[in-house]
């Protein structure tokens, strides 16, 4: 009976994965929200080139410097561009409805995308991006089709082209090749890197205190193995009593 | 015989440890707990200092803004309501401002202020709260009246630099919020100016 | 026991009991308390069940400090909990994780009471107290799910809403009333909070004290199922039974320190667990214009769900569901075996409660899975169906070998075996 119930928890515990949508296998980003150099180069990108139309409604911008490891004059210098009142939130000037005209859909607000499609998700997803001439933007996504998303970063990776496999007469996306001609300013390599480094910042938004919260359960749990034990000792002690 | 004493001792001990590491625990416990109810970060931020432009402000007005959550009057007084602040002392209760919790000690002086011309004054009665009018004219209260803040409430009076009158109901003098003097006559609210 | 009480006391404690029965309800509930000497590693979920309704007490009342129960603000003030306010991730994924904390203790609790019959008599109303608990406590679960007002927070109360729609005549009336609006709205999920907050958690704290009432009336049961008050020493108290403090008092401390190492581990480490105590489409700002791809309910209602999904029947899925919670209420009755411990029943009988625990188990994990995923050529659905006819099975087969005397259970023995 000790068995089923080893069981059953080991089954909860062990946490399996749950799909959040999108199809395919993902690529692992590999988040570590305690590498502040990767989340201040994710930070630099994510302001750059991501801010242009998605807010981040929920994270405070005087929230970054603990996390970032910089100062605030620094996210003030290098990440804000325009006016900044002290508390203010990490919001766009672009307005939804004209966002809406542009794209056709709204961009959605990245606060918690990483929580809600998986930090995986945004790592690929900023990886599946190809040129297609038939979409009214001109670009597509492998892992959300029909995105209405261009791809910003185009300039960095080059211009990704699709190759086709036929699949029961239908010529379907099987991957996405940079050619040497329409590379661009970074590797392929480097490129990773970079979405990556846009990942795990993403990931940082999404649940600042993620770094904190780890460093103080060590902690925690560190204490809470000290009082079992001696609990145990307790427990051994008084029970001499009995049988 | 031996052997239960030591078993006794044990036990007392064990049970000691327990309890003093279970407290210790508890009390790291209770720290979340209590600090939830701290200021919030978006209350943090909504107190931040607020900038007030002052340069068109002429003598006798005033401009009305909120700072963490208060109201805060900024005062532009005329030449002649300067001179006038040291003719009430004698009426007053507290001329020297010398409860100090009342204002920053650079303000800590005759028009308790920066600039003389220039006052930042919470006006909450420090009576019962309420609201003061701002009454700037002489005469506008009675024929004595030095021009001041008048409290509708239970009487207090205060003069033009927020000090209060003897034999109102009002213990001190308005508090006077940290400020500091910013370019083009810019005001700061709820930052301190920096020691000169 | 009467003694103590009319003992010339001095003291604050003297004082106290003159006028309040302190000691009395002290020692009458724990420190005479006789519980038998052989509980094992099934009897620490009592009181952890206890602990963590304290827990979800104590987190919820500070989390409503900042909480704002309106559509266009919660999910919002959610986010500033976590965020903005101090130590708020803190207490709400305290809060949070106890939810399904207290699900996985009160289900191997309610098991313990399968495995050794403490549902039998005497202990029927004990049991049926603690189906109330469970019944209010999916609930609250179900109500404070949709605070967050999260997608799934959003579509999971408006699939189990509509199970009510599913009654026939009433449904729609009901599902309207419930709602108090057209949609899923504000107005919904103001109740529910008001629900969640005051009415459910009063409710079970007195449905907690009845419980535990009602066991210090007949005493508790134990692994060998016998009955320890049958065998008493000169001083009156049971041979086989020791006070519960400082025995079981010091006992549930090392295992209420076991339980918050893997409380603690999920906290800190993994609140989402992996999808399942938090899921990922409730960090999206709840839709009622998009479904979610994927919809399932919280791991702890998904064995029900399941049972709902076998059905291809609207309203038979929901009787279906409603019946296998039922049936849960008259097991006291439906089990006519005059044994009470695993240890000393029939083989039938400890296959047919293994396949039952396994069936529950396999439910809930189908109840996660899309209706058309396949496992061996065989649909979700189809194995679903399969495991809710085990389910129900359990209580069919129970009935009949023990009403029929088909059960040949070994002889047990007069005292507690260790």
């Amino acid at each position: 009976m000790k068995k089923i119930a080893l069981c059953v928890l080991l089954g909860l515990f062990s946490g399996g994965a749950f799909a959040a949508g999108g199809g395919g296998d993902l690529m692992d980003a590999q988040v570590d929200v305690s590498d502040t150099a990767s989340l201040q180069r994710g930070a630099k990108l994510f302001a750059n080139n991501c801010m242009g139309c998605h807010s981040a409604e929920y994270m405070r911008w005087n929230a970054l410097p603990e996390g970032l490891g910089v100062s605030m004059e620094t996210i003030e210098e290098t990440l804000i561009y325009g006016s900044y009142q002290q508390g203010d939130m990490m919001n766009v000037a672009m307005r939804g409805a004209d966002a809406a005209d542009w794209f056709g859909a709204e961009p959605p607000d990245l606060s918690l995308t990483a929580r809600s499609r998986g930090a995986d998700w945004v790592y690929t997803y900023l990886n599946s991006f190809y040129r297609d001439p038939d979409a009214s933007i001109g670009w597509n996504n492998q892992l959300l089709a029909n995105s209405s998303m261009p791809h910003v970063l185009w300039r960095l990776q080059g211009v990704p082209e699709p190759t086709y496999e036929e699949q029961g007469g239908e010529l379907l996306v099987a991957g996405i090749q940079v050619p040497e001609a329409q590379a661009g300013t970074l590797s392929e390599a480097e490129y990773h890197q970079a979405t990556r480094d846009i990942t795990n910042f993403m990931a940082f938004v999404a649940e600042p205190v993620r770094a904190k919260r780890q460093e103080i359960g060590v902690w925690v749990i560190g204490f809470l193995v000290v009082f079992t034990a001696l609990a145990y000792l307790l427990k051994r002690e008084y029970w001499r009593d009995i049988h | 015989m031996s052997q239960e004493g030591a078993s006794k001792s044990r036990r007392r001990f064990l049970t000691g440890a327990v309890s003093v590491v279970g407290g210790v625990g508890a009390a790291y416990v209770a720290v979340p707990f209590l600090a939830y109810w701290k200021p919030s970060a978006t209350t943090r931020a909504a107190g931040a200092p607020v900038e007030v432009d002052t340069s068109t402000l002429e003598p006798g007005q005033r401009v009305n803004i909120t700072w963490r959550g208060q109201p805060v009057w900024v005062v532009r007084r005329s030449e002649a309501a300067i001179e006038a602040l040291a003719s009430v002392n004698d009426r007053l209760a507290d001329p020297e401002s010398a409860v100090a919790s009342q204002q920053p000690a650079y303000a800590q002086n005759l028009h308790r202020s920066i600039d003389p011309s220039l006052l930042v004054v919470v006006p909450i009665c420090t009576h019962l709260g309420c609201i003061p009018s701002f009454m700037p004219r002489p005469g506008s209260l009675d024929a004595d009246w030095q021009g001041g803040f008048f409290c509708p409430c239970h009487g207090s009076r205060f003069d033009m630099a927020g000090r209060v009158y003897r034999g109102v109901p009002a213990p001190t003098n308005l508090q006077i919020p940290p400020h500091r003097l910013a370019d083009d006559g810019v005001v700061v609210v709820g930052e301190d100016q920096e020691a000169a | 026991m009467s003694d103590a009480t009319t003992k010339a006391q001095g003291g604050l404690l003297g004082w106290v009991d003159a006028r309040f029965p302190l000691t009395k309800m002290w020692n009458e509930h724990i420190g005479e308390y006789y519980a038998p000497k052989n509980f094992n590693f099934w009897y620490y979920f009592g009181s952890l069940a206890l602990f963590v309704l304290v827990n979800q007490l104590l987190t919820g009342i500070w989390l409503t400090m900042n909480y704002n129960p309106s559509a266009a603000g919660a999910f919002a003030s959610v986010e500033y909990i976590m965020r903005d306010v101090e130590w708020g991730w803190l207490i709400r994924y305290m809060h949070s994780t106890g939810a399904s904390a207290f699900f996985v203790v009160v289900y191997l609790h309610m098991f313990r009471a399968l495995l050794y019959g403490s549902y039998q008599k005497p202990r029927e109303l004990i049991w049926i107290f603690g189906m109330i608990i469970y019944l209010v406590l999916m609930g609250e679960a179900f109500m404070g799910y949709l605070l967050p007002w999260g997608q799934m927070s959003f579509w999971g109360a408006q699939v189990i809403i509509s199970l009510f729609g599913a009654i026939p005549g009433v449904g729609e009336q009901l599902a309207l009333w419930i709602r108090g609006d057209f949609n899923i709205s504000g107005v919904t999920l103001n109740r529910f909070f008001a629900l969640h907050v005051v009415a459910l958690p009063l409710a079970l704290v007195g449905l907690v004290v009845f419980h535990i009432l009602a066991l210090h009336e007949v005493g508790s049961n134990n692994p060998d199922g016998v009955n320890i008050k049958e065998h008493k020493g000169s001083d009156g108290k049971p041979k086989d039974g020791i006070p519960f403090h400082p025995y079981y008092t010091v006992k549930d401390t090392f295992g209420l320190g076991v339980f918050l190492i893997f409380f603690a581990a999920v906290v800190f480490f993994a609140p989402e667990m992996g999808g399942y105590f938090l899921e990922p489409p409730n960090f999206e700002p709840a839709n009622p214009l998009q479904t979610p791809a994927h919809i399932a309910p919280v791991w702890y209602f998904t064995a029900f769900y399941s049972i709902l999904r076998a059905i291809p029947d609207k309203f038979g899925g929901v009787l279906a569901m409603g019946l296998a919670i039922f049936l849960l209420f008259l097991l006291p009755w439906i089990d006519r075996g005059k044994v009470r411990s695993i240890r000393y029943r029939g083989l039938g009988h400890k296959i047919n409660l293994g396949l039952f625990a396994v069936a529950f188990v396999i439910l809930s994990y189908l109840g996660l899975q899309a209706p058309s995923d396949l496992y061996l050529g065989l649909s979700v659905t189809l194995w679903a169906q399969i495991w809710t006819a085990v389910y129900f099975g359990f209580f069919i087969f129970l009935f009949a070998y023990t009403a029929f005397g088909f059960e040949r259970t070994r002889p047990v023995p007069e005292r507690v075996t260790d």
